[in-house]
């Protein structure tokens, strides 16, 4: 039997009458349309549908989505957009850390959550953060150089991403 | 995309609730936690479940309350990663902040809980694996077949327990708290497990795991070392936890070695008991590893080879009881 | 022309890379169309069997099912070679591998079709099975295909340059090695997917994540029994291919076919599973070599046997037994080379052509013989390789045509880096270096069927109001085939990146491009840009000559402005000059076309492994070796790579990064093992894929050896700087623990294995012990070319200015 949802996603209060066997990665790609968000596996072996649920990096291939009711949702369309990224997207852009870019999604989406519960991590702290997301394109190297970048970044800047809930 | 199968789910909001509809809805109903197990094995089409008991609503059963000295009781809903940071269990039951933050990966530990890790299903390759490719193999004992692909001539199913948490908890002489429609018991947690792949938990389908009570230990090491392939997602196929108590004149007062995956439950090591009485020294060391490579019967239902597997074990278990001096 | 360059050669983003970041860019599965129906392929649980019944009238009237098809309603066969077209997209009158495709059903939603599936009965009558070389060359019962050859042979050649008897008997020593690498598969992050659109009831659009539209296209066409203006294919760019998205596939062809059949479009996207069914990996290859060597180190002969297990079908198979002997003598001068091939079929999925294409096997044993042959003749492993080292513009003694060549500035740039000399043989026990060299193509010197076309097309389009499109069939499969396109275009016309358009790989709007394999993208169709992006800069300033009262020739094009070089300050903008070239041309439209020079020796097989241009790339990396649990932890890794010229130095860097992050899986833990009839670990989680935890920071030097025919110099760096990983490697773990694992990956339980073996006087060798046994044909003999083609530069004897920059 189909559930009444309400959660935000990005934001925005959605409403969503699902079936219980619909997990968040399906409902957000069939039923919100945010194709960013992406899948390799659907087991969670692969990290790609990494979204963050009240701030924290879930797997939404594993996550029901009838469980969310009153939860924040943010996907990669929530974290910046083309005039003003996130600097996360921006050094992710300046590096080359999106080969494919099928990946990054959920690499960024990783990132996020450890930039804002740790600013100035070190660069073994940036791999256990994102040891979970697999990318077969980049070696990695590209995609630890660009959030140690960001990290420096928002230092800098003096805003750390937004203070964590 | 692999899809879920249907079924029903219910998510009362306290633990009576949740009972009332494993006892109302019997064999079909199941438990979900964090679902990091479950769902995967759904999406295989392992088993069935016709509805699904959500128990994401029960805030009481989260939380890690108490202090070392007097004993540390953590909610079994209580995250991994939560437990995994907390400092107290960091400094004091280093065993389980080890083995919880080496589970899976960052994104999984955030929803994975202690129970369902503690009950999470035992692993074969010949079985964790989708209908169409089992069919091909040829069906287990495990779902709808008769005889076990491992070991055809095994009487039971030798799938393997492969938690990181069970062996560290053991280690630690951690106990359960289990409530069901007819009350709440409260065991030793080794006593949950039984070397059967299939039945592989003492406990009544009806039964909710509630919490893991750890005692106080005195002064105490311990450890959690992990065999597998790859920093990041894999199972142990060889979980070693050790631990360490001392007497005030620094003799052993105590010591526990658990290993995980190479049997259908976490294995204790009882010539552990050898260190106790005496300043550890490297030939006690080097006699518990050698009886843990014995007791180890890896089977090639895993992935790293048996050989492999069992002469690890010994290494395993000298480079964690190493670590606890 | 190259001093003063304002486009190429700086690291600048690639043109896509803000949409890659923000979730904007769309791959096949984020496609959806009204009406879509979704399609879902049954997939045989028999390894080898004959279909005895298959009854779909169950499935057919299941609610919201629309259509159920099966081999019957594809009859036709194909393959990505011509002379190999084994293939139907569902199975005939037999399955040949634990999931190939059977059937096909197109319903409302991937839930119904999933249902569906279970209602189509199959019955089987299991054949014999073969799972490797060995039992596929006994083979008692059916062979897998019908051939003139025996049991199971797809192909067997050999090929003999110069005398190599007279070469091994002026050897002062030779060695013979045996070595095996293991299978393993791409594992692209995406799943494959295609959208088939139907357009009338014989028309029908295909958008397909392919690194080869046009000939996924040719057999699409060819299937469906349709010409080849009545489908439309459109690439969509990949989300991680590798080679794995190269052949024509099933679910391409059926979607198609249900589309036609139910009028409505039609999505399929594969399973993790399937994925690793369509496969198209890398070959499991024994190799048996023996070379001879004179006492200071130079080669004198070489012969190299190879064995191939194909999997079930020929696919890129009659090319990649020939590259297992093709490049060794790229790297190196071998006076005398013997090769011989053989590549069998398997009840696999059919392997193909990964990052590499069937060179990094025969690369592996190459160079770690070398290191064994150094070893035994006490020679600095370097200083074995500079003295067989190829040079520029020179001919191989199988002759293919060598220009510029970079390899020694490789070497000598790693070995200084790693501080080679002061570690070998110096660190304590346990760690170890480990060095390797080898080379790689820029694009294949021939295309895969024979025809006397350009290799690639570009159009390059401007208009009145200053915009730039480029038209282009290349495929973005994150190696930047974009960025690439619109960076040469741009530094033509004088202006950046982000003012060029690109409509790319769909054949209604783009000419043709024979795809990205091979590493031939920048090559060849970046060639193909830049001739026409040249022609466009002369209709431009041929219009604008008048009104700037100078010669075309003498114009400037920079920054957004046209203008004569005598006088800079009066110009045009290049949107006016563009409003000049239409008011005089009609149109400013031109176009531009690549084809390879003749290339090839004169013999059968000879077209495989010439390329215009070859990458060189020389590794050497550091490790630790548990000697107690046989774990090894790689630290650091150098990678020199002759890319002739960056076009864009992030993305070179990327491209190498990403090559040693793939080279290190194989060496180190990838494989395509089976369990009986069944690939053993078909999901992500059991197929070791490296995460971060295991990728160490890699040290990356761009050798710049500009080559004189490609765009800007450009060679390929797509592939080239994997081979030389595994091999180095296992010369570092010798170097550590002084054990040889021949074979990759290189586990754990092998090396402890190799340890034992070692502490018990017995070698400390683990690998392959002999071939199997089997015939070779006898060696055609052919005559080696002169080592000099006469080229202009080789004459100096230098390598011809070369400069290293290291990545930054
Ligand atoms: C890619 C991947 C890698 C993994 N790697 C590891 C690993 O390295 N180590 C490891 O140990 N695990 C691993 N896991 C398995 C799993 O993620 C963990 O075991 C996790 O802790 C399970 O917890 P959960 O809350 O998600 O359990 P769930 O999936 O919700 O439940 C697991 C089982 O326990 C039952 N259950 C849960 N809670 C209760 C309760 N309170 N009372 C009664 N029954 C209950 C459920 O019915 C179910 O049978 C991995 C999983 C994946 C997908
Ligand atoms: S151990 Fe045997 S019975 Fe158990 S799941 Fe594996 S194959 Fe099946
Ligand atoms: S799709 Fe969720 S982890 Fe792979
Ligand atoms: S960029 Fe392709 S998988 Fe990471």
């Amino acid at each position: 039997m189909k559930q009444l949802v309400r959660l935000r996603v990005n934001g925005d209060p959605r409403e969503l009458y699902l079936a219980p066997n619909k997990t968040l990665l399906e409902a957000l790609r069939e039923d919100l349309w945010l194709t960013g968000t992406k899948h390799g596996c659907e087991l969670g072996e692969c990290g790609a549908c990494t979204v963050l649920l009240d701030g924290r990096p879930a797997l939404s291939c594993l996550t029901l989505a009838v469980e969310l009711d009153g939860r924040e949702v943010t996907t990669v369309e929530g974290l910046g957009t083309p005039t003003s990224l996130h600097p996360l997207q921006e050094a992710f852009v300046e590096l080359g850390a999106a080969q494919c870019g099928y990946c990054t999604s959920g690499m960024l989406m990783s990132a996020k959550a450890l930039l804002d519960s740790n600013p100035a991590p070190g660069r073994d702290a940036v791999r256990n953060a994102l040891a979970g997301n697999l990318c077969r394109c980049t070696g990695y190297q590209s995609i630890l150089d660009a959030v140690e970048l960001a990290a420096t970044r928002m230092a800098v800047a003096g805003s750390p991403a937004e203070v964590p809930a | 995309m692999l899809r879920l199968p249907k079924f029903d789910y219910v998510a009362p909001p306290d633990l009576a609730g949740v009972l009332g509809v494993l006892s109302d809805r019997g064999e079909g109903a199941r438990v979900i936690a964090g679902g990091t197990d479950l769902v995967p094995n759904l999406k295989r089409r392992q088993f069935e479940a016709a509805v699904l008991v959500s128990l994401h609503r029960v805030d009481s059963l989260r939380g890690v309350h108490g202090t070392h000295g007097s004993g540390l009781v953590i909610g079994a809903l209580t995250p991994l990663d939560v437990i995994a940071n907390h400092p107290h269990v960091q400094e004091h039951f280093r065993a389980l902040s080890e083995a919880a933050g080496l589970v899976a990966t960052p994104a999984i530990r955030t929803r994975a809980t202690l129970a369902g890790n503690l009950l999470a299903d035992t692993r074969c390759n010949y079985y964790d694996q989708t209908e169409p490719w089992r069919e091909s193999l040829g069906w287990c004992m495990k779902a709808q077949g008769t005889i076990c692909r491992v070991a055809p001539s095994s009487p039971r199913c030798l799938a393997v327990s492969s938690c990181d948490t069970a062996p560290a908890l053991i280690a630690l002489d951690a106990r359960a708290r289990l409530a069901s429609p007819t009350g709440v018991r409260e065991i030793a947690l080794r006593e949950l497990y039984r070397d059967d792949g299939i039945h592989y938990l003492d406990m009544a389908r009806d039964e909710v795991l509630t919490e893991i009570a750890l005692p106080p230990l005195g002064p105490t090491r311990s450890t959690y070392l992990k065999l597998r392939r790859r920093g990041s997602f894999d199972f142990p196929v060889l979980g070693v936890a050790a631990r360490v108590s001392r007497a005030a004149d620094g003799a052993v007062a105590d010591a526990r070695v658990v290993l995980t995956g190479i049997a259908s439950r976490p294995v204790e090591i009882p010539e552990a008991a050898k260190l106790v009485g005496a300043l550890p020294s490297d030939d006690a060391i080097a006699e518990v590893a050698r009886a843990a490579e014995q007791r180890a019967k890896p089977l090639d239902n895993t992935d790293l080879t048996i050989v492999y597997r069992k002469r690890m074990a010994r290494v395993y278990v000298a480079r964690a009881l190493r670590r606890c001096l | 022309m190259s001093q003063d360059l304002s486009v190429v050669g700086r690291p600048g983003p690639r043109v896509e890379g803000i949409a890659k970041v923000t979730g904007q860019f769309t791959f096949v599965d984020d496609l959806a169309v009204p009406g879509m129906l979704t399609a879902k392929i049954l997939r045989s649980t028999a390894a080898h069997a004959r279909i005895r019944s298959l009854d779909t009238s169950r499935a057919l009237t299941h609610p919201g099912v629309k259509a159920v098809i099966t081999g019957k309603d594809l009859p036709t066969c194909y393959g990505i070679m011509p002379t190999g077209e084994d293939e139907h997209a569902l199975a005939q009158e037999k399955a040949r591998y634990v999931g190939d495709a059977v059937a096909a059903v197109a319903a409302v939603d991937e839930e119904t079709a999933d249902e569906a599936l279970k209602l189509i009965g199959i019955e089987y009558e299991p054949l014999p099975i073969h799972m490797d070389v060995a039992s596929a060359l006994l083979g008692p019962g059916e062979p897998i295909h019908e051939t003139r050859r025996a049991a199971n042979v797809h192909k067997a050649v050999a090929l003999e340059f110069g005398d190599v008897d007279a070469g091994f008997a002026a050897a002062d020593y030779t060695r013979e090695d045996l070595f095996f690498y293991e299978g393993s598969t791409h594992l692209p992050l995406e799943e494959h997917g295609a959208l088939a659109v139907p357009e009338g009831p014989d028309r029908v659009t295909l958008h397909s994540s392919t690194q080869n539209p046009h000939y996924v296209h040719r057999a699409v066409a060819k299937v469906l029994g349709l010409p080849e203006g009545h489908v439309r294919l459109v690439a969509v760019p990949v989300g991680g291919g590798f080679g794995g998205k190269c052949d024509p596939f099933p679910h391409e062809i059926v979607a198609c076919k249900l589309a036609l059949i139910t009028g409505r479009p039609v999505k399929i996207t594969l399973t993790r599973e399937e994925v690793f069914y369509a496969h198209r990996g890398r070959h499991p290859v024994l190799m048996w070599l023996r070379g001879g060597y004179r006492r200071d180190g130079s080669m004198t002969a070489l012969h190299f046997k190879t064995m191939l297990d194909g999997g079930a079908h020929a696919s890129y198979g009659p090319a990649a037994i020939y590259y297992t002997g093709a490049l060794q003598t790229v790297t190196y001068r071998i006076p005398a080379y013997r090769f011989q091939g053989l590549r069998v079929f398997t009840n696999k999925p059919p392997c193909g052509p990964k990052r590499g294409h069937a060179t990094p096997q025969p690369r592996f044993a190459l160079e770690v013989h070398l290191d064994k042959v150094a070893h035994d003749l006490n020679m600095d492993p370097a200083k074995l390789r500079l003295q067989n080292l190829s040079r520029p513009f020179t001919m191989t003694v199988n002759h293919l045509r060598i220009t510029s060549n970079g390899l020694r500035e490789c070497l000598e740039t790693v070995l200084r880096a790693s501080n080679y000399a002061a570690k070998r043989g110096r660190l304590p026990y346990g760690r170890g270096v480990g060095l390797a060299v080898s080379s790689y193509m820029s694009g294949a010197g021939l295309p895969i069927y024979w025809n006397d076309m350009d290799h690639s097309q570009v159009f390059v389009k401007a208009d009145r109001g200053g915009g730039v499109t480029v038209y282009t069939g290349a495929t973005e499969i994150g190696q930047g085939a974009h960025t690439v396109h619109a960076a040469i275009v741009a530094e033509v016309l004088g202006l950046q990146t982000g003012d060029i358009t690109l409509v790319t790989a769909d054949t209604a709007a783009a000419p043709v491009d024979l795809g990205s394999y091979s590493s031939r993208v920048t090559f060849m169709s970046g060639n193909a840009a830049l001739a026409a992006a040249r022609r466009l800069r002369a209709m431009i300033a041929e219009a604008s000559a008048e009104r700037l009262e100078a010669a075309p020739e003498e114009l400037e094009f920079r920054e957004g402005r046209v203008y004569a070089r005598s006088r800079p300050d009066h110009g045009l903008t290049f949107r006016e000059a563009c409003g000049l070239a239409e008011a005089r041309h009609g149109n400013v439209l031109a176009s531009g076309s690549y084809r390879p020079p003749q290339l090839g020796g004169p013999y059968k097989g000879s077209g495989v492994g010439p390329s215009p241009a070859y990458s060189f790339s020389a590794a050497v990396i550091e490790l630790r070796v548990d000697s107690e649990t046989g774990q090894i932890h790689v630290e650091r890794v150098w990678l020199a790579h002759d890319i002739g010229k960056a076009i864009n130095p992030v993305l070179a860097r990327g491209q190498v990064e990403g090559s040693v992050y793939m080279g290190l899986g194989e060496a180190l833990m990838e494989e395509s093992a089976y369990r009986k009839q069944l690939l053993k670990a078909p999901s992500m989680l059991d197929y070791k894929s490296p995460t971060m935890m295991e990728m160490p920071d890699v040290e990356t030097f761009l050798i710049e050896s500009t080559d004189p025919e490609g765009p800007f110099g450009a060679k390929e760096v797509g592939q080239g700087p994997l081979l030389p990983i595994a091999p180095a490697l296992a010369n570092a773990v010798y170097d550590a623990v002084g054990v040889r694992v021949d074979e990759v990956p290189i586990t754990p339980a092998k090396l402890v294995k190799a340890l034992q073996s070692l502490a018990a006087g017995k070698g400390g060798r683990v690998g392959p012990e002999r071939l199997p046994g089997f015939s070779y044909p006898e060696p055609t003999r052919v005559e080696p070319p002169p080592e000099s083609y006469g080229h202009p530069a080789a004459a100096d004897g230098t390598d011809g200015g070369v400069a290293a920059h290291a990545g930054q």
